[in-house]
């Protein structure tokens, strides 16, 4: 089923839920909604399920504008957060509950569930009560109460934000493989990066009722459209400056009173018409200290001492500062860096995002 | 104030040896067992009272003033057709509020915790004025309320004035305030995603109320039911202002009756229909107790 949100809108009353959200979901795609909490996320969810009515704007499912639609003829299923199970049933209770209300025959809600329960790995359970169950038994009875009816749409909202970052890992899997085989059009709503980036086929990044960027996961990352994307996709975030672009002896320089970097030429050529003032931007992971086994190309190097390390496993995270400029740099562990050194870095300006600092839209990429 | 002391120090003398939990806890039953002994008394009174001619303190005297004097005449109402007659009525009452007020407080509760309409708010703050009037005060208005409902045809044989559906409706409409708030409050309570799911899982709002929320309020329920039933059994201004005459007269009308300016009291006769009033109340409780408990017990525990 292809989804179309057009200027999708909701308030209450002065507060803004969602606001002008228009973008398409091919049949069989999940998108992730991403964005930071508050933003209408799950407003936008609770729309395309039918629960709250939008204050302007249309939901079309496959043409088919559903706005008047009830939510139980809208065929979606929906896996809320708090999983919303009713506590007062069995396993088999809840996962059947969609098919008794269709008054489906005894002997089919007996297969379908087991079916359902079996691939959700819940098919030893179906006599428990809710309570009885584990957070993580419960995400899965929910999911299969979702799935049970075959919806042509299914909603999740946070589905795993509850569950320990393992047993988050393989349900992400296991969501993800489901949502294949059956080819069901989904809407994924979550804060964590790496869930959408790794699950979704696109993502929505929304911020304050407003979609912000609409794209593929690897553009959100690489070629983002305006500040706030690149700021909030990628974990640790980008780091930021105030620079000025300026040609000398032939290339581009990004300077400011601490900085001092050669930029690409057509990257910078791109700003540079544009303007003289721009926000530079370059990813954590893509600033290196300077060691004798890879000499840095010239002008991509400036000293900076080390303010904070922040020990990740595998990786430091290291805050360190260049004049009065910061910026959080991710460092193999075997460099042993270590608070009050001097050290010189090297960027790697290949990757690096230039924004215009008033309409705070990208400056290389449309 | 002795017992009341002794037990945390107790506890605060030896904290991590069983004997200070103990001591605790039998200080706690021996607070608990004094407490209720006035009432034991007064229990043990009544029904000494209700099996003699007459007593002094808990003592039973015969004529003569000897210990003694056990009668079962106190008793001999049973075999009256009136009292079985008022307490039938006296059930009625009950049940029809149970009842009344039952369905009109879950579904008027649900409504204002989950719907937005005009006039919600105005009519949240209205009852909550109207539970401030004491009945008393409306008695006259609701009279002319009663003939007037007396008067509709087919139906107004039963619900008017000098009826037992007339009483049990008056006495509905005193508890809605008390009943709907209630019910609000436990329906405010839930999350809302578990009907919102149901909604998705293809069930009417109707079927919502019925199959998901009500059996998250049963205790709720169970408690109101409660109320509404000892509010509708005691009874008494109402039934004795809106029914004159014995054939709708309930349980404590009857027993009012005994009590008459006239003629000289008997006390022992008064203290056995009392007796005989407050035996379904207890068999009543005991049941409902169980269920609450039960459904504490059983948990609605959950999302
Ligand atoms: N029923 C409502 N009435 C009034 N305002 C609401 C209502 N529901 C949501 N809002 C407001 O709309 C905005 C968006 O809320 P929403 O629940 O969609 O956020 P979200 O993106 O899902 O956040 P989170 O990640 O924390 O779940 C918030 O500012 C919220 O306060
Ligand atoms: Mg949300």
């Amino acid at each position: 089923m292809r989804v179309e949100l057009d200027g999708l809108s909701k308030a209450w009353d002065g507060v803004v839920g969602a606001d002008n959200i228009t973008l398409d979901i091919a049949d069989g795609d999940l998108v992730a909604f991403l964005g930071p909490s508050g933003c209408g996320k799950t407003t936008t969810l609770l729309m395309v399920a039918g629960i709250y009515k939008p204050t302007a704007g249309t939901i079309s499912f496959d043409g088919v504008v559903v706005n008047e639609v009830a939510p139980k003829d809208r065929h979606v299923g929906m896996v809320f957060q708090s999983y919303a199970l009713y506590p007062h049933m069995t396993v088999f209770g809840n996962i059947s509950y969609p098919l008794r209300i269709q008054k489906v025959n005894k002997e089919e809600i007996r297969e379908r569930v087991q079916k359902v329960a079996d691939m959700m790995g819940i098919g030893h359970l179906l006599d428990r009560k809710i309570a009885q169950l584990s957070g993580g038994q419960q995400q899965r009875v929910s999911l299969g109460r979702a799935l049970v009816k075959e919806p042509e749409v299914l909603l999740f909202d946070e589905p795993l934000s509850n569950l320990d970052a393992r047993l988050r890992l393989t349900m992400r899997g296991e969501i993800k493989r489901i949502q294949e085989d059956l080819g069901i059009t989904s809407i994924y709503v979550t804060h964590d990066q790496v869930e959408a980036m790794t699950m979704a086929d696109k993502i929505a990044v929304m911020s304050e009722g407003v979609l912000q960027a609409y794209d593929l996961p690897e553009d959100l990352y690489d070629h983002p459209k305006t500040l706030f994307v690149a700021g909030f996709v990628g974990n640790p975030p980008m780091n930021f400056f105030d620079v000025e672009i300026m040609s000398s002896n032939g290339g581009f320089h990004a300077k400011s009173e601490a900085i001092d970097l050669a930029l690409p030429d057509d990257r910078a050529q791109k700003a540079a018409v544009a303007k003289g003032n721009v926000v530079m931007g370059v990813r954590p992971e893509d600033v290196y200290l300077v060691d004798d086994t890879a000499p840095p190309s010239e002008g991509s190097t400036l000293s900076a001492s080390i303010e904070v390390v922040e020990p990740l496993g595998r990786e430091d995270l290291v805050g360190v500062t260049i004049g009065d400029v910061q910026l959080r740099v991710l460092v193999d562990k075997t460099k042993g860096a270590r608070v009050g050194d001097n050290v010189e870095l090297a960027f790697d300006l290949s990757k690096v995002q230039l924004f215009d600092p008033e309409s705070e839209k990208s400056l290389l990429w449309k | 104030m002795t017992v009341s002391q002794a037990a945390p120090q107790s506890q605060a003398f030896k904290p991590k040896l069983m004997g200070g939990k103990k001591t605790g806890r039998r200080f706690a039953y021996a607070f608990l067992i004094l407490s209720i002994v006035p009432i034991l008394i007064g229990y043990t009174w009544l029904v000494i009272a209700t099996l003699s001619t007459r007593t002094e303190g808990l003592l039973p005297r015969d004529a003569e003033g000897g210990i003694g004097g056990f009668t079962l005449r106190n008793w001999d109402f049973i075999s009256d057709g009136a009292i079985w007659s008022a307490m039938f009525n006296s059930f009625l009452i009950a049940v029809a509020m149970v009842i009344g007020v039952g369905i009109a407080s879950t579904s008027g509760g649900y409504a204002l915790s989950r719907f937005k309409f005009p006039g919600r708010k105005a009519f949240l703050t209205g009852t909550l004025v109207l539970h401030a009037f004491k009945a008393e005060m409306l008695l006259i208005a609701i009279f002319f309320v009663l003939r007037w409902l007396g008067g509709i045809p087919l139906i107004g044989g039963y619900i008017g004035f000098n009826t037992v559906g007339g009483v049990a409706l008056v006495m509905i409409a005193l508890e809605l305030p008390l009943g709907i708030w209630l019910m609000k409050g436990f329906f405010d309570a839930l999350p809302w995603d578990m009907e919102r799911a149901a909604l998705i899982d293809g069930a009417s709002r109707f079927r919502v109320w019925w199959q998901i929320m009500l059996p998250q309020v049963r205790p709720g329920i169970a408690a109101l039911a409660l109320f509404t039933f000892i509010a509708g059994w005691n009874a008494y201004l109402v039934p004795f202002t809106f029914t004159i005459g014995t054939k709708v007269t309930n349980m404590p009308v009857f027993l009012n009756q005994l009590i008459s300016d006239t003629a000289p009291v008997n006390w022992n006769q008064v203290a056995a229909v009392g007796l005989f009033q407050m035996i379904p109340l207890i068999i009543f409780f005991l049941f409902t107790q169980e269920l609450l408990l039960n459904i504490y017990a059983g948990g609605s525990k959950g999302t």
